[in-house]
């Protein structure tokens, strides 16, 4: 664990030194993607420049070390996550694809005709839409947990969702709207005492919180690379060991078999039977970097260190006139949503960019959520570690120089 | 005036504006001027898709011309429309339709054209195109 020194980690990030219509690029979208260190922009390179093969297939020797480079970032992931083994990571293309594995291999088998799966009011779309087309192809439902208005879950009505047709739960560990922490543990413990397994979509949260599988007793986790500092293209679906060994593979392909013959074809061993074809290899082999340089900081010292720049921001925010914060939960990390009475968000989106300020407008791919609070989108600051309480200045005047121009 | 001339007109005026927020003022102050839709047109049949922001447009064939009204729950999306609707309403069908839009690039709005830009200014050019075909097409 390191110390926490915003300035030595603003220079490890080289794209936070330019420019963006004439001003100094203020990046408070990390909600949609993080920026990258120098280690992990380094490693692309060297990659390419060192080591470029295909991995799990070439007795050659370039071939092995990108082979023991990417089986070492499974290594890292299933530590970052205290997995019991590596073979219950499986290297994905994000967390989109993590999602669908599961709806895919665990939703076609396990669960049928009038069957229940539990998802909550707060979901991205790519937590809605594979449940959405697994319930068209087998004719199972979709039940919603309750949202209360400062966007917190209603754990009593999560509770009475239950029933002998539940065959699996799914929600987001953080909300990428609101910001909401949800009490995963307790989730999982309430689900497990149905006897239901539960994917937790940890999308927005594994860059701002620890997460210990084991701890969670989770049965399935999701996340993406690119939201953690690390390459885009690479994700992580972490599973059961027991579980993942009892679904059929994802997709036909190479790496994923054993034995092919026109008559049959056996299936390779776990992780490789859900991991057909070349993988994105330099994005697997960098991932690792971004998880270094995470532990290097120190995740407590991280989410410490967020959560001050959060509260700070929703102070300097509330004193904008006529700005109405989105998600106002007791637990929150990282993200910011609100609107101004009678502007747009777009057109606030479109003014801080001309003042180089980077944020998201619109209804972040959870357009529920935003029907919850009869609203067309918000505007999104979300945090990364960094971010500094200067830019949060910045952010707020920008929002008040908007508004005068809008009004 | 033709469409090339309101053309010139344009970049000509936003010759004068210095800095973006002058630019970005004069579009606001546009969107204020836009011949507004009808509200019993504001559905789901005139909206643009591919806007972040809501954009209603409608067309209407007067005297061999096609007429534009319009709106948006943006302030600066109608003030793009309302460029657009300046540009392009009251023109024969077929003027519209093969209209070569330069203008968006020399007043320093090509950002807008991008297919990323939730706005959707490609959309509505897309949009008042096609309209202007339909339109030529039946007269």
């Amino acid at each position: 664990m390191g110390t926490f020194d915003i300035l030595n980690i603003r220079n490890d990030f080289p794209i936070l030194g330019r420019q963006v219509n004439g001003k100094p690029l203020i990046y408070l979208d990390n909600g949609a993607t993080t920026h990258k260190p120098k280690q992990v922009i380094d490693a692309v390179v060297r990659y390419y420049a060192d080591m470029n093969s295909n991995v799990h297939r070439g007795v050659h020797y370039l071939s092995q070390i990108s082979t023991d480079a990417f089986e070492i970032t499974r290594r890292k992931v299933q530590a970052f996550i205290n997995a019991a083994h590596d073979h219950e990571v499986i290297i994905t293309k994000g967390t989109t694809e993590a999602i669908n594995i599961v709806a895919a291999c665990y939703g076609r088998p396990f669960i049928g005709k009038d069957d229940e799966i539990i998802i909550s009011a707060m979901e991205h779309h790519s937590n809605i839409v594979p449940w959405q087309m697994l319930c068209e192809e087998k004719g199972c439902k979709l039940r919603i947990i309750p949202m209360n208005e400062r966007g917190e879950l209603d754990l009593d009505g999560y509770r009475s969702l239950f029933s002998e047709r539940t065959k699996l739960v799914s929600f987001t560990y953080v909300s990428n709207a609101l910001g909401t922490v949800n009490p995963v543990k307790e989730m999982i413990d309430i689900a497990h005492r149905y006897n239901v397994p539960v994917l937790v979509d940890g999308a927005q949260a594994i860059q701002h919180l620890a997460v210990d599988v084991r701890a969670l007793d989770v049965d399935f986790f999701a996340f993406s690379g690119h939201k953690m500092y690390g390459p885009t293209g690479v994700g992580v679906l972490y599973g059961k060991e027991e579980l993942l060994n009892k679904m059929p593979p994802y997709q036909g392909g190479g790496d994923m078999i054993k034995d092919v013959t026109f008559e049959k074809t056996t299936y390779n061993e776990l992780p490789f039977k859900f991991e057909a074809g070349t993988p994105n290899i330099e994005a697997g082999i960098c991932l690792a970097e971004a998880i270094d340089y995470i532990n290097s900081i120190g995740l407590d010292a991280i989410k410490e260190y967020e959560d001050g720049l959060l509260a700070y921001a929703t102070e300097q925010l509330a004193r904008v006139e006529g700005l109405r914060f989105i998600g106002t939960a007791a637990h929150k990390s990282s993200v910011i949503s609100f609107v101004v009475d009678g502007i747009h968000p777009y057109d606030i989106g479109v003014i801080l960019d001309k003042l180089g300020i980077a944020v998201r407008t619109g209804h972040h791919c959870a357009q529920p959520v935003m029907d919850g609070f009869q609203i067309p989108g918000t505007v999104r600051a979300s945090l990364a570690m960094y971010n500094t309480a200067e830019e949060i200045d910045a952010l707020t005047s920008g929002v008040e120089r908007a508004v005068r121009m809008l009004k | 005036m033709t469409i090339n001339e309101i053309q010139d007109e344009l970049i000509e005026d936003f010759a004068f504006y210095q800095d973006w927020m002058e630019k970005y003022e004069y579009i606001i102050q546009l969107g204020k001027e836009v011949p507004l839709i009808k509200e019993e047109y504001k559905t789901d049949d005139y909206i643009i898709k591919g806007c972040q922001s809501k954009v209603w447009l409608y067309p209407e064939l007067r005297d061999g011309k096609v007429y534009f009204t319009a709106d948006s729950d943006a302030i600066i999306t109608k003030g793009l429309v309302s460029l657009m609707v300046k540009v392009l309403s009251g023109h024969p069908a077929q003027e519209i339709a093969k209209a070569d839009l330069y203008f968006i690039d020399q007043i320093g709005l090509k950002e807008h054209l991008s297919p990323t830009r939730a706005n959707g200014l490609l959309s509505m050019v897309k949009q008042m195109k096609l309209y202007a075909l339909a339109l030529g097409a039946k007269s």
